[in-house]
């Protein structure tokens, strides 16, 4: 049995050891890792979201006991200080002499500090373990002013984290003269720097830091310039430097820029040493991101295999590796693949530039103009996975390069059209080395959900960026193979949304109960019991909490309200159109005053009201109803606002009432259920400050009437609406949005806002005008029927509620002490209202 | 399977909770216990009840017996979903079921004429063991 031991327990070594376990042959070897932190190996790629939340545990690749279960001896907080090649011995810092058939060196790197004065201070930091994360932020509490040195893909990230930890200003300090030199041109970093200065960040580029200012504590810096900073706290994000100290002590051969030299099968000088990731210098190269390392690990455990363990003798070569990246920077999406700098004696360039709107392309194509040779994008990269395989697998361009260079455009192609083209050996996940071909595969051998081909095949579970395209594949694959792709909303209903829909509809059904008897199995979960209540909804628009369907409601529904931090709930009354009385607005003030509760202004022209106990909500809606509100269905899956322009009453410019058209809309859908939240607008004329194209269905005034736009979208993935039909008299506006409605609410998914929906709808805009306008599938007059008879049935649920006495018990705290509120909910002032504390 | 069925009741010491009315079917309300919060629901289609830990621990709130009830895998085991973000949990072992290392605590149940009964203390593993051996035994 040979004795492996691998030095270091990063995200590379902890790889090397999981792919052993799933390859080597059994009984063959035994293998002792060391690491120096006294954590199992962590996901570093994602080491920012540890300040947002994220437990170290969620963070760890495999905790203690995996270790444990493949029968590795895992040693924490001991690292090698001392290699014996002679004898082959290993010395430990703890004392212990570990005798070794094979040594992999995964001792990975450490951030590079520059030779700046005073970096001993208090209060400087690096961005690089989760310890050095925990010290920042303990020491971020009291810190107005920050500054990250380094404007590279690090040096983001750590800015990424002051901004999440609450820095009022946050500098970021880089020596070269733009940000992220090493992937972006110069105009493509004109455009991140312009883009995260509008996000807050303040950027200073061409600045040579000489030396830290303050006592013991750090209190600014100075640049050799003169130039001063005042700070609280410094962070140093400049690079790397492989730890290659051990090695180098041992004699073994190490490049001019640090690391251990390898070999194409990560063979060191010495043929029992290994090195793999980034203490490893390959061709002069030591790599800094993840994916080339889970590679380095994959040639040495083949090599090691097939020469060491007598097992299955394969040949695998490391040749260097594409550093092609995509990633999120604060909101900002940026991508840079190939070569990115060449010049034009080398390539054609193909520029795209949007000021307004921030965005930066350029692709670098070869003289002959049949391949790319690489690119960068800044501000959109929704092309990115299409353009590297393009360059990964050279791959013949189109002759027309419009649409790679603009983002793909909704309903022009069915998903996924251009993954056909791939060849089978192209590379879909590049952190785990995982090929079309090995996708298909899975799918065809029954893993057909995205989870089940990660579990499979490891795709996606890196950085995550190929996850759509898994999904894309999935697809694919299960219709070559004539499969029917399963939209089954849970474990508990074999059924998609709209056959339930059809199912309930046809045989009537009232209750979540029900359902589950005739069609369902088990108990139901926290997936089909608000599908089937919303479906219930849509169809019979009974008073969702009668018939014991409240526990099958959405948590929010349930109680009519939205529960906030602490468990505490919001209160919303509907202000249609965004229209009060000075008596209503005094109705609201009373009441927030009365039961103390805190008051803000909403995005949907209304006014929320927080920090509501359960048991003090049917008081409080008590006061609003008798006062003339209802309820404003904020809590659910429903129509929330119609906002509105002030229009041709008041505003110079208007050209039709707005208000009151926004007024008459949103009361006309209150109450109505659907896959998810609807929101409306309407504008007055064509400088839209309602914002009606952002929304679900929103309306702009015309000389001639009122055009329709629908499936807009703010949110994470903010997308405009489409004109549906242009120049309508009101009441034809109203009829479109009858069905178009009705069409949404019986064939989206679950949880699919209307822009999704959309975007998945084959043949788009086009198809979805044809049936709402041109009326191709003869189905209108029976959705506007249906959806008269669900408006018919409205009321008030906040009203039906209280009055209600076997209702209005559920809105108590403790069963068996009714006029108890919770304790543990704690109230803090702010700003002369109040807030809840922060939770842990 | 109700834990309650496997330990020997005369061994507990019981507290009133509510009546059986009090509690919504395929649901949960939270029962007060001196400074405790317990988490009671009952599933009304196996008439099977269930008593946790009020407290969520992903992020510390008092929320579970608000959350939705629902049944997983082959076995169908009874779990409850914190509607703050939709951790879910075992009803049975305690355990979080949404893939991290969170556990609550699981009160024995038990119902007499009409009124429900919580358990002072919660129920441990090496009852779980107990429980297996029971099994067995029958």
């Amino acid at each position: 049995m040979k004795k492996i031991i691998v030095v270091g327990n990063g995200m590379v070594g902890y790889k090397f050891c999981e792919k052993m376990v799933a390859k080597a042959p059994k009984g063959s070897y035994h293998i002792t890792v060391l690491g120096e932190e006294h954590r199992p190996a962590y996901d570093r790629v994602h080491l920012t979201s540890y300040i947002n939340g994220n437990s170290a545990e969620a963070l760890t690749m495999a905790p203690v006991s995996w270790y444990e279960e493949q029968g590795i001896d895992l040693h924490l907080g001991d690292a090698g200080v001392r290699i014996d090649r002679e004898n082959k011995i290993l010395v430990t810092q703890s004392g212990l002499e570990l005798a070794y058939d094979i040594l992999v060196m995964a001792t990975g790197s450490a951030a590079m500090v520059p030779p700046i004065h005073g970096v001993e201070k208090t209060g400087v930091f690096v961005y690089r373990t989760i310890d050095d994360l925990d010290k920042i932020m303990d020491y971020a509490h009291n810190v107005k002013k920050a500054a990250v040195l380094g404007g590279g893909l690090l040096g983001l990230e750590a800015a990424k984290a002051m901004v999440d930890l609450g820095v009022e200003k946050t500098y970021v300090i880089e020596f070269a003269p733009k940000l992220m030199p090493r992937q972006l041109d110069d105009a493509g970093g004109a455009v991140l720097r312009s883009k995260l200065t509008a996000l807050g960040l303040r950027v200073h580029t061409r600045k040579h830091t000489y030396q830290v200012l303050g006592r013991d504590k750090v209190t600014g810096i100075q640049f050799v310039d003169e130039s001063e900073l005042s700070l609280d706290m410094l962070v140093i994000s400049t690079g790397i430097n492989a730890r290659d100290e051990l090695a180098k002590a041992a004699g073994l051969p190490t490049g001019t820029r640090g690391g251990i030299i390898v070999d194409d099968q990560m063979v060191t000088e010495d043929p029992f040493i290994y090195a793999i990731g980034e203490c490893a210098a390959h061709g002069g190269m030591v790599y800094g991101l993840v994916a080339p390392g889970y590679d380095m690990a994959e040639v040495a455990m083949t090599h090691i295999i097939a020469n060491h363990l007598e097992g299955e003798k394969k040949d695998r070569t490391f040749t260097g590796f594409d550093m092609s990246t995509k990633l999120k920077l604060i909101g900002v999406d940026v991508a840079s693949f190939g070569d990115p700098f060449l010049t034009a004696d080398k390539a054609q360039h193909v520029i795209y530039e949007d000021k307004v709107n921030g965005i930066y392309k350029r692709l670098n194509v070869s003289l002959d103009g049949k391949y790319l040779l690489g690119g960068v994008m800044v501000g959109e990269a929704s092309q990115y996975n299409n353009l590297l395989q393009y360059y990964k697998n050279s791959m013949l361009l189109p002759e027309s390069l419009d649409s790679l260079v603009f983002p793909e455009q909704k309903g022009d192609k069915p998903a996924g059209a251009g993954l056909a083209a791939l060849p089978d050996g192209a590379l879909i996940c590049s952190c785990e080395g995982v090929t079309k071909a090995d996708i298909c595969q899975a799918v065809k051998d029954g893993n057909e959900t995205v989870d089940a081909i990660k579990k499979c095949t490891k795709a996606g579970t890196g950085c995550g960026g190929c996850v759509p395209m898994l999904k894309d594949l999935a697809t694919m694959t299960l219709k070559t193979m004539g499969k029917e792709v399963r939209k089954d909303i849970c474990e508990h209903f074999t059924y998609s949304r709209q056959q339930l829909y059809d199912l309930i509809k046809l045989e009537k059904l009232s209750s979540f109960e029900e359902v589950l008897d005739k069609h369902g199995r088990g108990d139901g979960c926290e997936i089909c019991k608000p599908v089937v209540s919303s479906l219930l909804a849509s169809t019979l628009n009974e008073m969702i909490l009668r018939k014991n369907n409240d526990t099958a409601q959405d948590s929010n529904d349930r109680f009519l309200a939205n529960i906030q931090k602490g468990g505490t709930y919001s209160v919303v009354p509907r202000i249609a159109g965004g229209e009060i009385t000075p008596d209503k607005l005094l109705v609201i003030a009373t009441v927030a005053k009365k039961f103390n509760l805190y008051t803000k202004i909403t995005g949907g022209q209304r006014i929320d009201m927080f920090g509501a106990h359960l048991s003090d909500l049917p008081f409080i809606w008590k006061e609003l109803i008798d006062a003339g509100f209802e309820s404003g269905h904020a809590y659910g899956k429903s129509l929330r606002t119609v906002k509105s322009c002030v229009g041709s009453t008041w505003c110079r410019f208007g050209l039709h009432d707005s208000v009151s058209f926004a007024i008459q809309i949103e009361n006309r859908y209150k109450g109505l259920r659907a896959p998810h939240k609807i929101k409306s607008a309407v504008s007055g004329c064509v400088r839209e400050c309602a914002e009606a194209q952002s929304k679900d269905f929103g309306i702009i005034a015309t000389e001639k009437g009122w055009n329709l736009y629908v499936c807009g979208n703010g949110g994470s993935k903010p997308q405009h609406a489409l004109l549906l039909a242009q120049d309508l008299d009101s009441e034809t506006c109203i009829r479109y949005i009858d069905r178009f409605l009705m069409y949404y609410i019986k064939t989206a998914d679950p949880l699919t806002r209307t822009a999704t929906w959309l975007n998945k709808l084959d043949g788009g805009i086009e198809y979805l005008r044809k049936v709402v306008v041109e009326d191709s599938l003869g189905k209108c007059l029976e959705w506007e029927a249906e959806m008269q008879t669900i408006l018919s049935q409205y009321e008030c649920e906040w009203k039906a509620a209280i009055e209600d006495p076997n209702i209005r018990k559920r809105f108590s705290h403790f069963v068996n002490a009714p006029d108890e509120k919770d304790p543990s909910i704690e109230f803090v002032p702010m700003r002369e209202q109040k807030r809840v504390l922060e939770w842990q | 399977m109700n834990h309650s069925e496997f330990i020997n009741k005369k061994d507990i010491n019981w507290f009133h909770a509510c009546q059986v009315e009090d509690v919504p079917h395929n649901g949960g309300v939270c029962v007060k216990k001196g400074n405790d919060q317990i988490a009671l629901f009952y599933f009304a289609r196996t008439d099977k009840w269930y008593a946790t830990q009020n407290l969520c621990p992903h992020r510390h709130q008092m929320a579970l017996s608000r959350g939705m009830t629902g049944s997983a895998g082959e076995a169908q085991e009874p779990k409850v979903a914190c509607p703050f973000h939709k951790k879910t949990f075992s009803l049975d072992s305690g355990k979080c079921l949404s893939g991290e290392d969170y556990h609550i605590k699981v009160y024995p149940v038990k119902v007499e004429d009409g009124k429900v009964f919580i358990g002072e203390h919660a129920i441990t593993g090496n009852v779980e063991i107990d429980k297996d051996c029971l099994e067995c035994a029958s």
